[in-house]
C-alpha cells in the first residue's frame, strides 16, 4: 500500500489540510498528469482497438449462438459455418478485446505505480499496429478455413507470430518502465503486472512452438494445449485483473489495502498453484493419471489464493459499500471481484473427478468460462476504463445513465448467461452419463437453455454498443463541461 | 515487497516448475511412441492414415468439427462412453501417434467420433449426413455442410459419386449433387477413425455390464 501512499504526501502539512492546492499536492498532481499525457496516445489506441474487437466478437457470438438454435441460420457459406464463427468469437474477444485491454490497463497502471513517464511511446504505436494486424489476419484466416482447431490457439502460425511480436513489445516496455521506477515500495499490483507480462509470452511461445512450429507427437499436444489454455486465463488475465482491483478499490474509497501479508500470500499461492492448472480439461482422456492428478490437486489448492484475495478485498471494502451507489469504477470492480471468488471456487469444484465426469463435455463449462472471463475479467476492465479514460482525455463521461445501462445490461446479461448455461449443462451432463437416455435427448435437454443463452447474449451486445457509444462521446468531448467526475448517484 | 531478486526469481521458478511438470514431463512420457508391430504379419498398429485422410483432417480442423465432437473414449469408471457403444475400449495416448494434430475435443454437443469409421462404415451415409443432417438424424442441431458439395448438370451418364438425396433436398431432374474434393477428403478421414478397434497391449477391451 505504501506506493499508493507515496503518490500522496505522506503527512499533510497544515497548509495542505487547509488548501488542497498547496505546492506539495500540486507537485504530485502535475506528476500524474505528465504520466497520463505521455501514455495518452498509445493507451487510447489500445482501448479503442479492444472495444472494436469486443463489438465484432459480440457479433460473432450472437451468430454462433443463434446457429445452435436454428442450425440452418446463415448456413450456406463456408466462412460463416458454426465451426468457424465460434473460434472467431473466442479469438476476437480473447485476444482482440481481452489481451489488448489487459495490455492497455497493465501499461497505464505500471506507469502510474512506477511514477515515470513512458519513453519512446512511438514504439507502443508499433506494438498496437502489429497486435491488431495479427488478430485481424488470424480472424480472417479462421473464417477463411485456415484455423487450427486447437482451442485458444486457432490462429495459424503466421498470424500468431505477428500477435506475439506486438505483445512482446508491450511486455518489454512494461519491464523497462519497472526498471526506471522511482525508488520506494513496490506495490502488489506491480508484482502481478510484472509476472503477467513475463508469463504470457513464455506460455504463448511454448504452446505455438510445441504444437505447430516444431510439432511433437499428438499425445503431448493435449497437455500443452490445456496448460496454455488454462494459464492464459490464470497467469495472464487473472493477474492483470487482480492488479487492477488491488489498485482501483483503495483508490476509489481512499483507504489502504486491508492486509499486506494477505496480498503476499495471495500472490505467491496464485503463482505456484495456478501455473499447474489445466490438465483437468483432460480428465478421462488418453493421458496418464499422474499428469491429471497433479493438476487436479493444484486446482483444488487454488482455494488458497482465491479466499485470501477475497478476504483482503472484502475487508478493504468493509464500511464503504455505500460507495457502490455512486462510483462507476467501484461498481464494476467489486462485481468483478465477487465473480472472481465465485468462478474460481466453481472452477476448483469442476476439477474434482466425479463432478468433472458430468460437466466435462457440456455447456456447463461454457458458462464457467463466461463467469471467469466476462463476470470477473471483463467487468474489472470496464471499471478500469471508466477510471482511466477521463484522465487521458481530460474530459468527464458525458452521461451517467449510459454507464448505468451498461452496468445493468452487462451484469444481468452475464449472470443470466451463467445461470442458464449451468442448468442446461447439468441436464445435458446427467443425460450423457445415463446410457439409457439417447444421445439426441441430451442435446434436446440443452436446447431450451441455449435459446435463453442467445437472449442473454443480446443483452450483453446491447451493453457493449452503449459502452462503445459512451467511449466515442468522451473522445469527442461531448456534453457539458463537468468539474467533477460523472457519478451514478450523489455521494452520501 | 522490495526484495526484487526474490520477486523475479519466484516469478521465474514457480512458472518453470509447472513448465517442467506439464510440458517437459509429458514430452518425455508421451512424446516418443512407436507402433506395435505384429511378429508374423509385420502389420503396424495403430495403422497409418492414407494421404487423403490426412488431408481430410485439415478439413475437419478448418470447419471446426472439434467444437461439438470429441475424439476420446473414456474408460468404464470415468463415463458412459463404452456403454454408449462409442468404442470397444478406452483410447490411450498411443492411439493418436499417427495424428499430426489430435482433436481430443472438449464438447459433446454431438457424439464422440473416435470410432465413427467403424460405427458408420458407409461413405454414402456420411455424404448424406453432411449434406442434410436433419434428414439422416432427426432432431440433430448439426449444421449442413452444403459447401462441401457441388450441384451440377448431368451430362451423359450420372457421375458415380453423385449422392442419393432424400426429400426435401432432392436434386431437380437433370441435376446431381457430388462431393467436392474437400468433401471426399473429410469423409475419407471420418471413415479412417477407428481408434479403438485394434488391440494394444496397454489397452485391454472392456465390456460394460448390461
Amino acid at each position: 500500500m505504501a506506493a499508493l501512499a507515496e503518490a500522496q504526501p505522506a503527512k499533510p502539512s497544515l497548509a495542505d489540510s487547509i488548501d488542497p492546492s498547496t505546492t506539495e499536492s500540486l507537485k504530485y498532481k502535475a506528476e500524474r498528469a505528465a504520466i497520463d499525457r505521455s501514455l495518452r496516445g498509445p493507451v487510447l489506441c489500445f482501448i479503442g482497438g479492444a472495444i472494436f474487437w469486443l463489438l465484432l466478437g459480440s457479433l460473432f457470438a450472437l451468430i454462433a449462438s443463434i446457429k445452435m438454435n436454428v442450425p440452418g441460420f446463415l448456413g450456406d457459406s463456408a466462412f460463416l459455418t458454426f465451426g468457424r464463427v465460434r473460434p472467431a468469437h473466442l479469438n476476437a474477444v480473447g485476444y482482440g478485446w481481452g489481451a489488448q485491454i489487459a495490455m492497455a490497463v497493465g501499461l497505464w497502471l505500471m506507469a502510474r505505480l512506477c511514477r515515470i513517464e513512458v519513453r519512446h511511446g512511438g514504439l507502443l504505436y508499433m506494438a498496437f499496429g502489429l497486435f491488431n494486424a495479427g488478430v485481424m489476419i488470424g480472424i480472417l484466416a479462421i473464417l477463411g478455413g485456415q484455423g487450427t482447431s486447437v482451442e485458444w490457439l486457432e490462429f495459424p502460425t503466421y498470424a500468431a507470430l505477428v500477435v506475439f511480436a506486438g505483445f512482446a513489445l508491450v511486455a518489454i516496455w512494461a519491464v523497462i518502465m519497472f526498471r526506471f521506477r522511482q525508488p520506494g515500495h513496490v506495490y502488489v499490483s506491480q508484482w502481478y503486472i510484472l509476472a503477467a507480462f513475463f508469463w504470457f509470452p513464455w506460455l504463448y511461445a511454448t504452446a505455438n512452438m510445441v504444437i505447430f512450429i516444431l510439432p511433437v507427437q499428438a499425445a503431448v499436444q493435449g497437455p500443452v494445449n490445456w496448460w496454455y489454455g488454462h494459464n492464459a486465463l490464470g497467469l495472464f488475465f487473472t493477474p492483470i485483473a487482480l492488479a487492477t482491483a488491488y489498485y482501483m478499490i483503495p483508490k476509489v474509497i481512499g483507504r489502504p489495502v486491508h492486509s499486506y501479508y494477505l496480498s503476499i500470500l495471495g500472490f505467491w499461492s496464485l503463482a505456484f498453484f495456478y501455473s499447474w492448472n489445466g490438465m483437468h480439461h483432460l480428465i478421462g482422456g488418453p493421458f496418464p493419471a499422474w499428469l491429471i492428478s497433479a493438476s487436479v490437486v493444484a486446482s483444488i489448492m487454488m482455494v488458497v489464493p482465491v479466499i485470501t484475495t477475497g478476504i483482503n478485498h472484502h475487508f478493504t471494502m468493509v464500511g464503504h459499500f455505500n460507495a457502490l451507489r455512486w462510483s462507476p469504477t467501484l461498481r464494476f470492480t467489486v462485481f468483478g471481484a465477487m465473480c472472481y471468488t465465485l468462478s474460481s471456487l466453481q472452477g476448483s469444484s469442476m476439477a474434482i473427478r466425479s463432478v468433472n465426469q458430468v460437466t466435462h463435455f457440456t455447456h456447463y463449462t461454457i458458462g464457467h468460462a463466461h463467469l471467469g472471463l466476462y463476470g470477473f475479467f471483463t467487468m474489472i476492465m470496464f471499471g478500469a476504463i471508466y477510471y482511466i479514460v477521463p484522465r487521458l482525455v481530460e474530459w468527464e463521461w458525458p452521461s451517467a445513465s449510459l454507464i448505468r445501462w451498461h452496468f445493468w445490461l452487462s451484469a444481468i446479461g452475464v449472470s443470466a448467461m451463467f445461470i442458464v448455461l449451468s442448468i442446461g449443462g447439468l441436464f445435458q451432463g446427467f443425460a450423457l452419463e445415463d446410457p439409457k437416455i439417447s444421445f439426441l435427448t441430451s442435446t434436446n435437454y440443452a436446447n431450451a437453455f441455449l435459446w435463453m443463452r442467445s437472449i442473454s447474449g443480446i443483452a450483453l451486445t446491447a451493453a457493449h454498443i452503449i459502452f462503445a457509444s459512451s467511449f466515442a462521446l468522451i473522445l469527442l468531448h461531448a456534453g457539458v463541461v463537468r468539474r467533477r467526475p460523472t457519478l451514478l448517484d450523489r455521494p452520501a | 515487497m522490495n526484495r526484487m531478486p526474490l520477486l523475479l526469481t519466484g516469478i521465474f521458478l514457480t512458472f518453470f516448475s509447472a513448465w517442467l511438470g506439464l510440458v517437459a514431463m509429458p514430452y518425455i512420457h508421451l512424446g516418443r511412441f512407436k507402433p506395435q508391430v505384429d511378429d508374423v504379419t509385420r502389420e503396424e498398429t495403430p495403422p497409418p492414415f492414407s494421404g487423403e485422410a490426412l488431408q481430410g483432417a485439415t478439413i475437419y480442423a478448418a470447419n471446426g468439427c472439434i467444437y461439438c465432437h470429441s475424439q476420446q473414449v473414456r474408460p468404464l469408471e470415468a463415463g458412459a462412453d463404452l456403454e454408449r457403444g462409442w468404442g470397444a475400449r478406452r483410447t490411450v495416448a498411443r492411439d493418436y501417434m499417427r495424428d499430426k494434430v489430435a482433436y481430443f475435443g472438449t464438447s459433446r454437443t454431438g457424439p464422440d467420433l473416435s470410432n465413427i469409421g467403424a460405427r458408420q462404415p458407409s461413405a454414402e451415409w456420411h455424404y448424406q449426413h453432411l449434406y442434410q443432417p436433419q434428414v439422416v438424424s432427426k432432431g440433430s442441431i448439426m449444421p449442413a455442410f452444403k459447401f462441401l458439395f457441388e450441384k451440377r448438370r448431368i451430362s451423359g451418364q450420372p457421375s458415380a459419386d453423385a449422392i442419393k438425396m432424400q426429400p426435401p433436398d432432392e436434386a431437380e431432374p437433370g441435376w446431381e449433387i457430388v462431393p467436392t474434393r474437400e468433401g471426399k477428403q473429410l469423409v475419407a478421414y471420418l471413415l479412417s477413425l477407428k481408434r479403438s478397434t485394434y488391440p494394444l497391449p496397454e489397452a485391454p477391451e472392456e465390456t460394460p455390464a448390461k
